[in-house]
């Protein structure tokens, strides 16, 4: 095209009307795009940006709510003081092992209901949607509780009931110690959150193309290698997108932790931190300090998956490959 | 005729989006002035704070309302369920200068950290207001030597027993019992000793009792900056009570739920089979009374349960039972401080206590209001808490609590690890490092 218009100038004139033309109607577009979506761009920064900006400005000082005369400017001291703490490696620690059992037992249970979901028959489709979307809509603090009293040992019925299992009997007290709480704790999320995980995989399993399994089925594939070969391939940007979101989920966990230990007996996890160290110390600077580095973790897991895992989060549909 | 008619449907259509937006206009006008309304016509309103209850407050409220004949109205607004949320609240209010916080129900423990940002309780209205307080009550409501809050309500743990379980060890309940002598019975009887051992604050309590009864003291200067705290954990009293927590938890006594037991839980254990002896609130009495109304519990429970003072550690030294309650407090961004300082002289009038005891359970942090007859047949273990409040030890009283509550609770939990050897030592050590920003919590 450009040698074209070099070469003619009356098409370069028309062109240069036509790129003219475009470019108005560009310029239009654009404006009515930023007159679209400027405002929430602007509540956006307000509502995210400002308060990231104060609260690393706010790490930098020793500042207790409480005594608001005796803040002071100490630099990266709480950093140090936090990342040299075992407290912080401990709760990093149990964050890292629930977000990773988490997402790895939701994959595969996500992925087994929505193959349920994609094979079952047309009558009970919608029924069994529905059914495995319960949990999901339950208030995260309404199955925390319910989860807590069924293990807990003077209300629950756990022990009662699966006395037969080796290990469990009346006397067993889940949440006295992290190797049995941290299950419960993890058990509840996955419950919990598996049918999220499960619709993404569902949307991502239609667009694999019927055409690809029927040849790899003519080819005389097997079940686990249509699996294998082409299902998964096909919808790696589905999964992929499923785990990166879990992830971040995951990772941030709260209120499961919350009602059932309140991070007691080592089941603390990194969000608990940051709002003991905010909330209930009201020491300002050392809790924006946990904050800042919780937001730096949720930003480095989402870097390692989209520049390594290379995730597509425009989908399969118009982004890169 | 169809443009006619269209024509007439165009002007219904405009009509009845005129009528649309008048009766929107209508309303949102009418919202505007309700918000900005004729609300300083009134007499003015104080706003008191008040931690979840069974009504009393509000009522106490509207009384004085009535009584203050038009010079004031109280209205109260609800805090969060637990002490340490309500604590939370109230500190983040205060130092943004709300000036909405009149009155405050205030927990005893958190009154050092919040008396900066409270309004000076004036001199007649401190003389009043403590004529017969309670000794251990007044203690929760000083700081520096001065009154800073109003002790309204107090609260104190006693000693609930199955009489049936003492009888069988043949336990002289109308004398003094140790904590050795418990234990030594919930050994012998295999029963379960009510304590409550989970990473909260019951734990603190319960500590702070141990260390006060056996004559020591957690907190050596409660008056020093953060980063000059002494703390008296590492001492004999200190060994002392990690001695009594460490045997109930290694041998098992508090039962299998011990590391994870609050007030709730060991009340739930208490009435069952294995229940022998408590240290609990008066709640106990009411929350056991209703079951039994309810029909979910036995008569024959009831008739078993006796209650004494507060176990001793040392056989010939007084036990200081743990102290809890309200005081009132009176923000000093308050519109009306002498207003609310008049409100707080009405609300903690010896009548009101009385009331509130008898409908809500919560005993008087005043003497006088224990002498109602009504009090005796309704609560028959009122002298026990009264004179355990004579007795009470508060908790460390310093900005700083919170830090030394959350790092006593991480230290001395679960209590089969509590060692006498290390464990106060090393909390010691770690709370200490805490108040100087060395450590997290």
């Amino acid at each position: 095209m450009t040698r074209a218009t070099t070469e003619n100038p009356e098409a370069m004139k028309t062109n240069g009307r036509r790129n003219n033309d475009y470019s108005d109607r560009a310029k239009a577009e654009r404006r009515l795009g930023w007159i679209l979506a400027g405002p929430a761009f602007i509540i956006m920064l307000a509502v995210t940006l400002y308060p990231i900006i104060q609260a690393f400005f706010d790490s930098l000082y020793a500042f207790r709510l409480t005594a608001p005369d005796e803040r002071q400017f100490i630099f990266f001291q709480n950093y140090v003081t936090i990342l040299s703490d075992p407290v912080w490696w401990r709760d990093l620690l149990v964050t890292l092992l629930i977000t990773v059992v988490t997402v790895a037992v939701e994959l595969v249970l996500g992925f087994a209901l929505a193959l349920v979901m994609h094979r079952a028959l047309k009558a009970v489709r919608g029924w069994l949607r529905t059914a495995i979307l319960v949990p999901y809509g339950i208030i995260t603090v309404v199955s925390a509780y319910a989860w807590f009293y069924a293990f807990d040992i003077s209300s629950g019925y756990v022990n009662s009931w699966f006395n037969w299992v080796p290990g469990i009997d009346q006397d067993l007290n889940w949440f006295a110690q992290a190797s049995t709480a941290l299950p419960v704790i993890m058990a509840s999320e996955i419950w919990k959150t598996t049918p999220f995980i499960s619709l993404l995989l569902l949307a991502g399993l239609a667009q694999v193309p019927d055409e690809l399994t029927e040849a790899a089925k003519v080819d005389g594939a097997t079940w686990w290698e249509q699996m294998r070969k082409v299902i998964i391939p096909n919808m790696k940007a589905a999964i992929m997108v499923a785990v990166l979101f879990r992830a971040l989920d995951a990772f941030r966990i709260f209120d499961n932790v919350f009602i059932m230990t309140n991070g007691q007996y080592g089941t603390e996890v990194l969000s608990l931190l940051a709002y003991r160290t905010s909330i209930s110390r009201l020491e300002i600077g050392l809790g924006s300090a946990v904050s800042v580095l919780l937001f730096a973790c949720v930003l480095l897991i989402s870097f390692i998956a989209i520049k390594i895992f290379k995730v597509d989060l425009a989908g399969s549909t118009g982004g890169k490959r | 005729m169809p443009g006619n008619r269209r024509i007439i449907q165009q002007r219904e259509r405009v009509r009845e989006r005129r009528v649309a937006v008048a009766v929107t206009s209508l309303g949102l006008t009418s919202l505007l002035l309700t918000g900005c309304g004729p609300a300083d016509s009134g007499p003015p309103t104080l706003t008191w704070y008040i931690n979840p209850d069974a009504g009393g407050q509000a009522d106490i409220a509207q009384r004085c309302t009535e009584e203050a004949d038009g010079e004031y109205r109280i209205e109260t607004s609800l805090l969060p369920n637990d002490a340490a949320a309500q604590r939370e609240q109230l500190a983040r209010r205060l130092a943004a200068n709300d000036s909405s916080l009149d009155i405050m129900s205030i927990d005893p423990p958190f009154v050092p950290e919040l008396a900066t940002f409270l309004a000076p309780v004036p001199e007649d209205i401190a003389d009043s207001t403590t004529e017969n307080t309670l000794e251990g009550a007044l203690a929760g409501a000083m700081y520096e030597d001065r009154l800073v809050t109003v002790p309204f309500w107090a609260n104190t743990q006693i000693l609930w027993y199955r009489e049936s379980v003492a009888e069988e060890a043949g336990l002289d309940m109308s004398q003094p019992v140790t904590w050795d002598q418990l234990m030594e019975v919930a050994a012998e009887q295999d029963v379960e000793l009510g304590v409550q051992g989970s990473q909260a604050e019951s734990m603190t309590v319960w500590i702070n009792s141990l260390i006060e009864s056996a004559g020591g003291t957690i907190l050596e200067n409660p008056e020093a900056p953060a980063d000059e705290i002494e703390l008296g954990l590492d001492s004999e009293a200190g060994r002392e009570a990690a001695r009594i927590i460490g045997t109930i938890g290694d041998e098992g006594l508090g039962g299998p739920g011990l590391a994870t037991s609050t007030e709730g839980t060991s009340l739930t254990e208490f009435q069952g089979d294995t229940g022998s002896f408590m240290v609990n609130y008066p709640f106990v009495w009411p929350a056991t009374q209703g079951a039994v109304e309810g029909g979910s519990l036995d008569q024959a429970l009831l008739d078993d349960i006796g209650w004494a003072l507060y176990p001793r550690v040392s056989e010939d030294q007084e036990a200081a039972a743990p102290l809890g309650g309200i005081n009132l407090g009176v923000g000093a961004s308050s519109d009306n401080p002498e207003l609310a300082y008049q409100a707080v002289e009405c609300i903690v009038q010896p009548e009101n206590q009385t009331e509130y005891f008898l409908t809500n359970g919560n005993p008087p942090s005043n003497s006088e209001a224990y002498e109602d007859p009504r009090i005796e047949e309704q609560f028959p273990m009122a002298e026990t808490i009264r004179e355990s409040l004579e007795n009470a030890a508060p908790r460390p009283q310093t900005p700083f609590y919170n830090e030394i509550s959350s790092g006593l609770q991480q230290t001395w939990t679960p209590p089969e690890g509590v060692e006498p050897e290390t464990t106060p030592e090393e909390s010691a050590e770690f709370i200490t490092a805490v108040l100087r920003g060395e450590r997290l919590l």
